[in-house]
């Protein structure tokens, strides 16, 4: 009795999110594979009333283009790098501050900072301190300021400076200082997950391993490290899943020319041709490419599982 | 009597002595590494703000200081001059105002459909929609794109508000939330006569405030942070959000050279909300966030 009442409410209560899921959650899987589908596809002129031929023409374009792999080089690049650094560095902050009592809240509070930040104002901060003020050409330096990151190195090394981000710096150095950025904004998260994970961990297998004399290098490969694999395994998937996304801290720091000046689209990655795309009004080419992402990310994804299902114990 | 001390007694003596040194030196090597790293963290705000209160030519030296010899407060008021960024914080926040409250409201209601009533096709409608998780935001953005332009919803606010209404990770999270509460109460509730809507409030949404809380700051903060959907429509909407604003003001003094100070000052300043926010609500972002693992 109480159920049929309900039903009519049910759907009531459902329908003005049903139809916003329905026009842009819903709608967008159906249209996207259109889109990619119809080779050349471009809303402005599908509105005017030209048609376009079924077939696999975006993904061939797509996949030839040289810019296009160059892109796709620069962001499994910065895959391949930020996410082990990122994940061993949280790892061993997170067993560090597991093993201690006095300020391990204020450390905490202080690591997760980077989380609540806006990945490109504070893009921004890290673009001024890398970069350089003055002529940076290699025949004929004339400095003014070298920015504080240089002016540590200085200090360090004696004279050595590098151009990282100016007009004619090398792709490692822009490389560097993405990989420094993008690691900085991943702590948090990463921390944040292993920490729980430490703290949920059963002491009896630490208390055993002290009575056996373990090592703590032992200690941690061999009991911290698996017994932790399932937290360990989903921060390097969602690592994985935000690498292959990168966009707005490259924003951040080259600006949305995507490069050093005069050298723009350097370090542009696979979301960027996305949306470079959609805004030149080609959505059949943008479509094709965010098929593909998906893809790679789906492979990743099933990779990482498989790996960890071999290695992971619950 | 003189006590006797065995060798095996001395021995144990001498590691324990080890040991102590040892557990000593590593705590020092841990709090070391910790701070250090707290340092790396620290020190691009600690750089932001110093900057932000140079003179230009203060801030140009080949030499840096490491705090400002004249303390330029009025950086701060020079970043509003034009208006523009005024401007910008007031929208964003009106938008992100009227998102979070309008996404609420639906986010609740849907969540209590999935969590407590019953109707065919309800746990296959839900199974549907978790799936669409698995999808990057990518693929939506680009037909989203091209729906608003056909709506013509390109031209006014609701281009802002509209397409990100309903997130099915926020449903999610509530009514997981939601169907820990027990039945019994319902039940109860409906021999009373209570009915659901005046349930849901009474009961269900105070006992899920924590999960409510999380969500309504994790979505402000995605309003403020939001960049690449206001970027898209930002030629024809002719308007922008904060973060798009705050990169295409570009802070040039007169002959044409950023002047990073009052940049800073601007970074600092659009900042300074989600520093407040985290200070405040710091438990609920935390536990929202390593539930969800979204930024933003």
């Amino acid at each position: 009795m109480v159920d049929s009442k309900h039903k009519w409410k049910a759907w009531l209560f459902l329908s003005p999110s049903l139809v916003l899921l329905a026009v842009f959650t819903v709608w967008p899987i159906i249209n996207t594979m259109i889109m990619a589908f119809s080779e050349g596809y471009s809303q402005m002129y599908a509105l005017a009333g030209k048609s376009f031929q079924f077939g696999l023409g975006n993904f061939e374009f797509v996949a030839q283009y040289p810019k296009f792999i160059q892109y796709l080089k620069t962001t499994v690049l910065l895959c391949v790098l930020t996410v082990p650094i990122s994940t061993i560095l949280a790892l061993l902050i997170a067993v560090a501050l597991n093993s201690i009592k006095p300020l391990r809240k204020v450390l905490q509070t202080i690591y997760f900072l980077p989380y609540v930040t806006n990945s490109i104002a504070i893009g921004l901060v890290f673009s001024a301190m890398f970069n350089v003020i003055g002529n940076v050409s290699a025949t004929n330096a004339q400095i003014e300021s070298y920015g504080i990151i240089n002016n540590i190195l200085m200090a360090i090394t004696g004279d050595k400076w590098i151009n990282w981000i100016n007009a004619g710096s090398p792709y490692w150095a822009n490389i560097t200082v993405m990989v420094i950025y993008i690691v900085w904004n991943a702590l948090p998260f990463k921390i944040l997950i292993l920490l729980g994970g430490l703290q949920s961990v059963n002491k009896q297998y630490y208390d055993a391993a002290k009575v056996d004399g373990t090592s703590k290098a032992r200690v941690l490969m061999r009991i911290t490290v698996p017994l932790l694999s399932p937290m360990i395994t989903y921060v390097v998937i969602t690592g994985f899943m935000g690498g292959f996304k990168e966009y707005s801290s490259i924003v951040g720091i080259f600006g949305a020319d995507m490069g050093p000046t005069g050298n723009p689209d350097a370090m542009n990655t696979i979301v960027g041709y996305v949306y470079d795309s959609l805004a030149a009004n080609q959505e059949g080419l943008a479509s094709a490419a965010a098929l593909i992402l998906f893809a790679i990310i789906l492979a990743v994804t099933l990779i990482n599982l498989q790996i960890s299902k071999r290695n992971t114990h619950y | 009597m003189a006590k006797i001390v065995t060798m095996h007694e001395r021995d144990i003596e001498k590691t324990s002595r080890i040991q102590t040194v040892r557990s000593i030196l590593g705590t020092i090597m841990k709090y070391a590494f910790l701070l250090l790293v707290a340092v790396a963290v620290l020190f691009p705000f600690y750089w932001m703000i110093n900057s932000s209160l140079k003179t230009l030519a203060e801030y140009k030296r080949t030499v840096p200081t490491f705090w400002p010899e004249q303390v330029m407060w009025t950086n701060y008021l020079a970043v509003f001059e034009s208006g523009e960024l005024g401007e910008l914080f007031g929208y964003t926040l009106q938008i992100g105002l009227i998102s979070t409250v309008a996404s609420l409201v639906l986010t609740i209601l849907t969540a209590f459909v999935f969590a407590r009533l019953e109707f065919k096709g309800k746990n296959v409608l839900f199974a549907g929609l978790l799936a669409t998780m698995m999808i990057p935001g990518e693929l939506f953005t680009i037909s989203n794109y091209t729906t608003v332009t056909q709506l013509g919803m390109i031209t006014n606010d609701s281009v802002l508000i509209v397409p990100f209404l309903v997130s099915v990770f926020y449903v999610y999270l509530l009514r997981q939330n939601f169907m820990q509460i027990p039945n019994e109460l319902y039940l109860a509730a409906k021999v009373d006569g209570t009915s659901d809507l005046k349930y849901l409030w009474k009961v269900m949404i105070p006992l899920a405030l924590p999960t409510i809380i999380s969500i309504t700051i994790l979505k402000m903060m995605g309003a403020w942070n939001s960049y690449i959907w206001p970027q898209l429509v930002e030629p024809q909407l002719g308007k922008s959000l904060i973060t798009n604003g705050l990169l295409r003001m570009g802070f040039q003094d007169a002959s044409g050279q950023t002047d990073f100070p009052k940049q800073m000052a601007a970074v600092a300043l659009v900042s300074a909300p989600l520093f407040a926010v985290f200070i405040f609500f710091r438990k609920y972002i935390m536990k929202g966030v390593s539930r969800s693992g979204i930024k933003g």
